[in-house]
């Protein structure tokens, strides 16, 4: 699982930060769990986000589930291929199963999120 | 299996139709006329009949097999309530009739079927007043959520938040959500129970209620349901009591005594009406004395003279949620079942459902892992994880069981435990049916560990294979093609 400047969620979202601008997604674990995912809905570009409001839905054979906001922000842009190819983010979430881009509000908020090494460490107590 | 359309043959007929004695000449605009004949299939009575026999032979339901399905409370429909409902005089009556000028006095029969069933809920859940009305659980949780908001408008409370457990059924945020609410979830803790420091975290003036099924999709009940409704209360929220599992109390608790002040009830889960296939469901919806005035329209009441009559006049009413009074035969099939059970077989049902589904719990234990050990209601929750890890799924185990003959359980939900597996054998299962379910579960964990790819097959024995659930699911095609 290695991601520069990635951090990640307890709820399993990464979030990958350029100074303010942050590309988000769903981990390895998360995609692993839902199984195969069969449908995406993106917000609106524009769409400002609180942390931990919904921002995504994902749904799976298996469930239908909330992507939350990493972090506070605007919506800059979505990846628009999850809405034909949502498997995508079964085979490639750190990659071509981004989800969307935002604006982040405060960037030091990253310190509140974990870091890969955290992350693998919570997952291991899951 | 081929479709009617592809057995059709050009000609062949079941039976011949009279000469039409209604004049042809209606016009209609010639936008709504066919230009060709409808292509219905063309077949004989004998053709029709072997068809659907096929068709009910591949039916996999109660009356056949084990149905083991958590949180659905698929029960025995006892056949007394389908003959009782199946009577000409109410089978037969039109529901326009107790609107017409004299009519009400034809109906009497079907309006006390209406009025006794709200008093025999009223006194079950502890509840001030019912409406019938619902057609279904989520409908009536709906039509409880806009009273709720009645309710706080009335009181000019500006209100927008309605809170829910994680392990509730999707159809609380849903329906609270269409009712114009925000939904916030409240985690659970470490024991399946809601979390009392997370809630009391969120409970703000902004809350309008809180919807909580009790015992929760864990099967667990909340201790602390009294003191939740307090909560809720103290900031003049409305506490909402799902009745989705009321089976595991039935009789025991009542809802109103414990503090909730809106309940639905499914009749069709524990007052063993038809269930499944998407209805026809009932949803009544009962409330405090408070909100009684905003139930729909119509009820029935009883004049001073003994008969019962359709009340219009109810100046606070969230107004018309539904055509007529409900799905009334399921209504009347709920009132006969509970009329046969009476006060003491309601409590031997909730004693009976408990301990069915503690027995399958504590046999499957060494088998399966047990998230939350405790003693249960009327479902137990187990966790493929242990059979995961040698890449056998819930999904997987759930296929295998209808290759046994027994209908899979509830998987994947509730959404807080890993690979779920959702028991419920409810009452009406013998000891007999429980010990081989538990064999067959038993079985199947044994193979998980010996023979993976054996329950990676499963299941054969059914018309169709292990069908493509995510070509299903992306690519939907409901639409038969003939040619």
């Amino acid at each position: 699982m290695a991601c520069e400047n990635c951090y990640y969620t307890k709820e399993h979202e990464w979030i990958k930060l350029d100074g303010a601008a942050a590309t988000v997604g769903i981990t390895d674990h998360a995609q692993e769990a839902l199984g195969d995912i069969t449908f995406v809905e993106l917000p609106a570009v524009g769409k400002t986000v609180d942390h931990q409001e919904p921002l995504c839905t994902v749904e799976s054979t298996k469930a239908a589930s909330d992507v939350y906001a990493p972090l506070a922000g605007t919506v800059t842009e979505v990846n628009d291929a999850l809405t034909t190819e949502p498997e995508r983010i079964n085979q490639d979430c750190l990659g071509e199963g981004w989800m969307c881009k935002m604006q982040v509000a405060n960037p030091d908020d990253v310190k509140n999120l974990m870091t890969a090494q955290q992350y693998e460490d919570y997952l291991k107590g899951l | 299996m081929e479709l009617l359309f592809e057995k059709s043959v050009p000609g062949r007929q079941g039976l011949r139709v009279s000469a039409s004695d209604v004049p042809t000449s209606i016009h209609l605009r010639k936008d709504l006329l066919r230009d060709s004949d409808a292509a219905l299939p063309e077949l004989s009575e004998l053709d029709v009949v072997r068809h659907f026999t096929e068709l009910s032979r591949r039916n996999f339901g109660v009356d056949t097999n084990f149905y083991p399905l958590g949180s659905c409370t698929m029960k025995y429909n006892p056949k007394v309530c389908e003959r009782i409902a199946s009577y000409p005089g109410f089978a037969h009556l039109h529901p326009l009739l107790p609107q017409l000028r004299g009519g009400g006095m034809l109906t009497q029969g079907a309006l006390e079927v209406l009025y006794e069933m709200d008093r025999l809920l009223r006194e079950i859940c502890g509840m001030a007043a019912f409406t019938m009305q619902p057609m279904a659980g989520a409908h009536g949780e709906l039509t409880g959520i806009m009273m709720m908001a009645a309710y706080h408008r009335d009181r000019g409370n500006k209100k927008h938040i309605v809170l829910a457990p994680d392990s509730a059924h999707g159809t609380n945020p849903a329906s609270a959500a269409i009712a114009g609410y925000t939904v916030k979830s409240v985690p659970s803790d470490e024991n399946g129970l809601m979390s009392m420091t997370a809630l009391k975290a969120m409970l703000t003036d902004d809350v309008a209620g809180l919807m909580l099924t009790c015992p929760n999709t864990l099967g667990l009940f909340n201790p602390h349901v009294k003191e939740i409704c307090d909560l809720i209360h103290s900031v003049d929220g409305l506490a909402y009591y799902d009745g989705a599992n009321l089976n595991a109390i039935v009789g025991k608790v009542r809802p109103g005594d414990l503090g909730f002040d809106i309940v639905h009830l499914n009749l069709h889960k524990t007052f063993a009406t038809p269930h499944g296939g998407g209805g026809p469901g009932a949803g009544p919806v009962g409330v405090v004395e408070k909100l009684a005035d905003y139930l729909p329209v119509s009820t029935v009441v009883k004049r001073e003279n003994g008969t019962f009559a359709l009340d219009y006049n109810r100046p606070k009413t969230i107004g018309y949620i539904a055509p007529f009074y409900g799905n009334f035969a399921i209504v009347l099939r709920a009132y006969v079942y509970i009329l046969m059970a009476g006060r003491q077989g309601l409590k031997r049902i909730a004693e009976n459902a408990v301990l069915n589904a503690n027995y399958i719990k504590e046999k499957l234990k060494p088998y399966y892992d047990l998230p939350f050990p405790q003693t249960c209601k009327h479902e137990c929750v187990f966790s493929a994880s242990r059979q995961a890890q040698k890449g056998i799924r819930a999904i997987d185990i759930a296929k295998a069981l209808i290759d046994r003959g027994i209908h899979p359980p509830t998987v994947y939900f509730p959404l807080i435990v890993k690979e779920a597996m959702m028991i419920e054998p409810t009452e009406t299962e013998s000891k007999e049916t429980l010990d081989a379910f538990i064999e067959a579960m038993s079985e199947i964990a044994k193979l998980a560990e010996t023979d993976p790819d054996a329950i990676k097959a499963a299941p054969l024995t059914t018309p169709v294979n292990r069908l493509d659930e995510t070509a299903a699911a992306k690519q939907l095609n409901i639409k038969a093609e003939t040619a």
